[in-house]
């Protein structure tokens, strides 16, 4: 199960290529995010303390502070609303999942916190085609960045593993539009470990 | 009581049982009834919040449901009861949706509140919401726990909020608002507050005008101030507290005074009068040591100096004690007690085993002795492990002797004259044919709840429910097969309810003066907390001290009453003089030294005994409690095999001060903690034998070498001068955590000393120098002599943790045994001219096959063997090496390769010696494959060979 345990790893390209095809700071994030939404970039972003929170500093007022705070705003800019949730409900699992981007998935220190959160991820993705059920949200778009770089990384075994999450991220990478310069993970379709457990 | 031992491995379960037992049933039920009527005032409560008892999140929910009027059903969930969704950690909120979905996140579930009755999120409220979650929580998370589970003020835990606060207080001022988002309350309001208000709420913490008054408002409006009713009731907020200790300690914040303490003293600048005084405690030499103190034996207090009176919980006579036992208790006990000598304050460290009770009776039937021989045979088992790992008690005694007879029961009497003594009758199986009442392990039955048949009368071991033994279907007799029958019997019960009010007084001085482990100040506030109730005192049992009471002759004193007194009655083998220890608070300081789960008859059941007896006796000043060590990624188990036990761990081979090294520095000091052979490897490679042993090596080594064995002549540098100021603050810290028994933590500062001598030898290179001109050699010198005084600090610094080595050390150069004492500064031991002896290497390296063997012969990890009993664990006798698949199929491919050849050779026609060469070691590779195998036939059990 440990990384590089499998035979060969066609998801992940060579190591330098896949370095510079990843995410860098919070901002670029920002960046993606506009471009997917068809904005016309021209935020400017900042960084604040040690956890590097991007802020985004507006025309007017004091700015804006967080990553779901501003990737909601941008949205809203791009008058793409139904992406933050239809109903009442829909609303508040958008919500959810982006919360739990940014304290769950952002904050994992070890492969045990990323492999608790996989598996988490991958009960969740059992039974829905998106995040939030039947629509494609921000959720799936700031998961989907924020998973990139632990993606890259896993063996053809671990990603078997995750099945749900796999199958999950494959769609939101071919999804127009979102994946732009990110490196493309590989998932096979055949099946090489049948009893993987 | 004394078995932190058996339990430490049964561990947390356990304990958190025995803090929640006694919540007062009705009155939980009564506060809880309140909000779930209020909701079903609702047409339609389709949804359901369920929201864990003592989570820190279910403020801010139950606040928001009221808040935004929401319909819903509250349902408590039951500690232990799983979550709705894996996704849903134990501890958080969740809300189940009309249509089925589960929302897990405590501000999505207020969202959503807020959402159904239009209320649209805001880029304010998310900003508010997102800070909330990544910023206030984690540092609200650290202010409680550092309240609730470490004890400290609520200024000082509101500090791990500094910065949140202010960024509250800048906001409501910078926008000119009553509230976070705007003029009206909105979902940011309650969340934020919901978070603050369990930390807030102690009046003493200082808060800025406009957060004051924001605060105010919110916790006076109907929603907050129900919600907090409904959640944080006093008796809540203990399960509050439960639950925070089993979440992981926060990590400390960046920015933050939390976390930090003075306890890193290495990075600290020097000032100028550190090293000036550095300086000058050096050159007043040994003289300004002071005289060692021998008392003379028996140790009995002496006027004017400190009387240091140590124990350590007794551990159960009939269990060998394994690894985590020996450091809850005795080890750690043994490292005070050595260093409070060192110290020159006059000690006395007192232990035994605990030998009456039930267990002892059902081993003795077991073992087919009497219990006096089982304990017998079992005290020499202790006292040999324990003189194995060197623990220097002044008497280690036992309990079932004449003056424990005499102590208990003048305890008792005087308890009874004082009427706190209550008498009451209990319904019992009494079996006729044995003629006395059944303890519940010497009845088995049907078990009332899954119908099993051999249930025992304690618990049931197919359903694993606990059994009132009076409640089993048929009961049966342990002893003769009889049907025993159920008969009241009277007992007695100590009034500890009324003795709570002598008690309270008590804890509050001692809390104030003394020095307890945070888990014990816990565990005890728990316990009252959760109301003192009579404890019976009394056994139908055979094996104990007699009840002198008419009615009662028949019955013993229970254990938990009679234990500690043992430490009274140890006391009183070793002296007859022992009420000068016992009956002298005036000038005795007693440690109790026990793991976690002993703190309860430590710090409230027996102060309650000696309190009432009220004659003058000496009660616990410093209560030092471990929390637990694990074993690998386990537990320590005897039935499995699992662990290292005391009896074993003389047989790995590893020294006994290696051993004590180890067992010290992952002392389970305010966490658990776990040992690990491959950490044990680690440590001892890299701490003792590349760290302290070569520095001492080094030092000793260069004195012979270069300078004929005699300390060189010393010209000091500024360099020098600040390497003693190193040293100085190293060793005040030492004194500063040992002084507050954080052994652990002092360790540090020892390996500390030993880095920085290190790294002076390795920046002044003496070994070069003295190759060169007589400055050089001068400076080769000072050096050399410097690096050596500091060895010789070490050999006494060293001495609680490992005595032998530090005898060694001491032995090898020489100190003079007027220098084995500890005072607060380093001076200069061994003067220029002071001749060493023969220096040689105090630690041996420990490879990983040897460290893989033993973990596999003591399982645990993953190399763990199934099932694999204790007691068939012959000691490394080579033909019982383990079966290794490995080897089997080199030697199957290699036994066809030979194969292969010979045939090969026979059909070639080559010459006969030739063949019979190859054929001979065919012949030997088929005996080693057969002698591999054949480990496996053995240990696999009866299977046919092929």
């Amino acid at each position: 199960m440990a990384a590089g345990a499998g035979p060969f790893r066609p998801g992940a390209s060579p190591g330098k290529m896949a370095a510079a095809a990843r995410l860098g700071p919070v901002g670029d994030e920002l960046a993606l995010l506009e471009k997917a939404l068809g904005l016309q970039s021209g935020n400017k972003y900042g960084a604040q303390g040690e956890r590097q929170v991007p802020v985004l500093q507006t025309n007017n007022g004091p700015g804006l502070t967080g990553l779901i705070t501003i990737a909601s705003y941008l949205v809203k800019q791009a008058k793409k609303e139904q992406l933050l949730g239809s109903s009442a409900e829909e609303k508040a699992v958008v919500h959810q999942w982006l919360e739990y981007r940014v304290t769950q998935v952002d904050r994992q220190s070890s492969r045990e916190d990323t492999r608790t959160v996989l598996k988490h991820l991958n009960a969740h993705l059992e039974d829905k085609v998106y995040f939030a059920g039947n629509s494609f949200t921000l959720a799936d778009i700031l998961m989907y960045y924020g998973l990139h770089h632990v993606m890259v990384d896993l063996t053809v075994q671990e990603k078997e593993i995750y099945l749900n999450v796999s199958r999950w991220f494959n769609h939101i990478q071919h999804y127009p539009g979102v994946r732009q310069h990110l490196t493309n993970v590989v998932f096979i379709k055949n099946r090489l470990y049948t009893n993987a457990h | 009581m004394a078995t932190p031992a058996a339990r430490a491995a049964k561990s947390s379960s356990r304990e958190s049982s025995a803090s929640r037992a006694p919540v007062g049933g009705s009155s939980r039920e009564n506060s809880r009834a309140a909000p779930a009527a209020r909701f079903r005032f609702h047409h339609r409560a389709a949804m359901r919040l369920r929201v864990a008892t003592g989570s820190p999140a279910a403020l801010k929910v139950v606040a928001a449901a009221r808040s935004a009027a929401a319909p819903v059903q509250l349902c408590w969930a039951e500690p232990g009861e799983p979550p709705p969704s894996p996704l849903c950690p134990p501890w958080a909120p969740a809300l189940q949706l009309e249509s089925g979905a589960v929302l897990f996140s405590p501000n999505a579930i207020c969202q959503y509140f807020f959402l159904r009755r239009g209320q649209q999120p805001t880029d304010l409220t998310a900003q508010w919401l997102e800070w909330e979650a990544t910023e206030l929580q984690p540092a609200a998370l650290a202010a409680l726990y550092a309240r609730l589970v470490h004890g400290r003020t609520g200024a000082e835990a509101a500090a791990a909020l500094g910065g949140a606060l202010g960024h509250i207080e800048r906001s409501l001022a910078g926008r000119g608002t009553a509230y976070l988002a705007g003029d009206a309350e909105s979902v940011a309001d309650v969340v934020v507050w919901g978070t603050l208000f369990p930390v807030l709420r102690d009046e003493a913490v200082p808060v800025a005008e406009l957060l004051q008054s924001w605060f105010r408002s919110m916790t006076r409006s109907e929603a907050c101030r129900s919600a907090a009713d409904t959640v944080l009731l006093p008796q809540r907020l203990q399960e509050f507290t439960a639950c925070l200790q089993k979440l992981p300690p926060p990590r400390p914040l960046p920015g933050t005074a939390a976390g930090c303490e003075e306890d890193d003293v290495s990075e600290r600048a020097l000032t100028e009068e550190d090293v000036a005084a550095a300086v000058d405690a050096w050159n007043r030499g040994a003289a300004a040591l002071p005289k060692p103190w021998r008392p003379p034996k028996p140790v009995l207090p002496v006027e004017g100096m400190r009387n240091v009176l140590i124990t350590s919980a007794l551990p159960y006579v009939n269990n060998v004690p394994h690894l985590g036992n020996i450091i809850g208790c005795v080890l750690s006990a043994d490292a005070f007690a050595r260093y409070s000598r060192l110290r020159n304050w006059n000690t006395l460290y007192v232990c035994g085993t605990d030998e009456y009770g039930t267990a002892t009776e059902t081993k003795a039937v077991e073992e087919g002795l009497t219990p006096r021989q089982i304990c017998d045979k079992y005290h020499a088992v202790h006292a040999d492990i324990y003189r194995w790992f060197d623990i220097s008690f002044d008497c280690f005694g036992r309990t079932t002797t004449p003056q424990q007879t005499a102590i208990s029961q003048d305890i008792f009497q005087r308890l009874q004259a004082r009427g706190f003594v209550l008498q009451d009758t209990v319904q019992q199986l009494h079996c006729a044919g044995c003629q006395r009442f059944l303890a519940d392990r010497f009845v088995e039955g049907i078990c009332p709840f899954c119908a099993y048949q051999e249930a025992r009368g304690d618990q049931c071991d197919k359903c694993g429910k606990l059994i009132n033994a009076v409640e089993l279907k048929t009961p049966r007799c342990k002893l003769c097969g009889g049907s025993p029958a159920v008969q009241p019997t009277r007992h007695l019960f100590l009034d500890l309810p009324k003795l709570e009010e002598r008690l309270q007084p008590w804890l509050e001085n001692c809390w104030a003066t003394g020095n307890w482990t945070a888990n014990a100040r816990y565990i005890t506030r728990s316990w009252i907390r959760d109301g003192l109730r009579p404890r019976c005192i009394t056994r139908d049992l055979q094996w104990g001290t007699p009840v002198p009471l008419d009615g009662f002759r028949d019955k013993v004193f229970y254990v938990w009453f009679d234990a500690p007194i043992g430490y009274l009655s140890i006391t009183a083998n070793y002296t007859e003089h022992w009420e000068r220890w016992w009956k002298n608070p005036q000038q005795v300081e007693l440690y109790n030294f026990m793991a976690k789960d002993n703190v309860p008859f430590h710090s409230v059941v027996f102060p309650c005994s000696l309190l009432g007896a009220d004659d003058n006796y000496t009660l616990v000043n410093h209560l030092i409690a471990t929390e637990y060590l694990n074993y690998e990624d386990g537990k320590f188990s005897k039935s499995r095999g699992v662990g290292v036990f005391g009896d074993m761990a003389k047989d790995t081979g590893i020294a006994a001060d290696v051993w004590r090294f180890y067992l010290l520095y992952v002392r389970p000091e305010g966490q658990d903690s776990a040992f690990s052979w491959g950490d044990l490897m680690l440590k001892n490679n890299s701490e003792l034998l590349n760290n302290l042993g070569n520095f001492i090596n080094r030092a000793g080594m260069f004195v012979c070498k270069f300078f004929g064995g005699a300390v060189p002549p010393m010209a000091l540098t500024p360099d020098d001068h600040r390497l003693l100021a190193r040293v100085t603050a190293e060793l005040r810290q030492y004194h500063r955590l040992l002084e507050r028994v954080r052994i652990r933590d002092a360790l540090r500062c020892v390996l500390n000393i030993s880095r920085h001598g290190n790294q002076y030898i390795q920046v002044n290179e003496p070994w070069k120098r003295i190759k060169g001109g007589e400055e050089d050699r001068q400076r080769a010198g000072t050096v050399t002599g410097v690096a050596v005084n500091v060895a010789a600090l070490l050999a006494v610094l060293v001495q609680p943790y490992m005595p032998a080595v530090g005898a060694a050390i001491q032995a090898q150069l020489c100190l003079p045994p007027e220098c084995a004492v500890l005072s607060h500064i380093f001076t200069c031991t061994l003067p220029p001219g002071h001749r060493v002896g023969t220096v040689s290497p105090l630690f041996q390296k420990l490879e990983s096959e040897r460290i893989d063997a033993l973990r596999k012969r003591f399982g645990g990890g993953q190399a763990k063997p199934p099932n694999l009993p204790a007691q068939s664990d012959p000691p490394s006798a080579p033909g019982a090496a383990p079966p290794d698949p490995g080897r089997i199929r080199e030697l199957t491919a290699r036994v066809a390769e030979q194969g292969d050849r010979v045939r090969q050779l026979k059909a070639s026609g080559a010459d006969g010696a030739r063949v019979d060469g190859e054929v001979g070691k065919l012949l030997a590779l088929k005996r080693e494959l057969t002698l591999a195998q054949n480990a496996t036939l053995a240990s696999a059990g009866s299977e046919g060979k092929k």
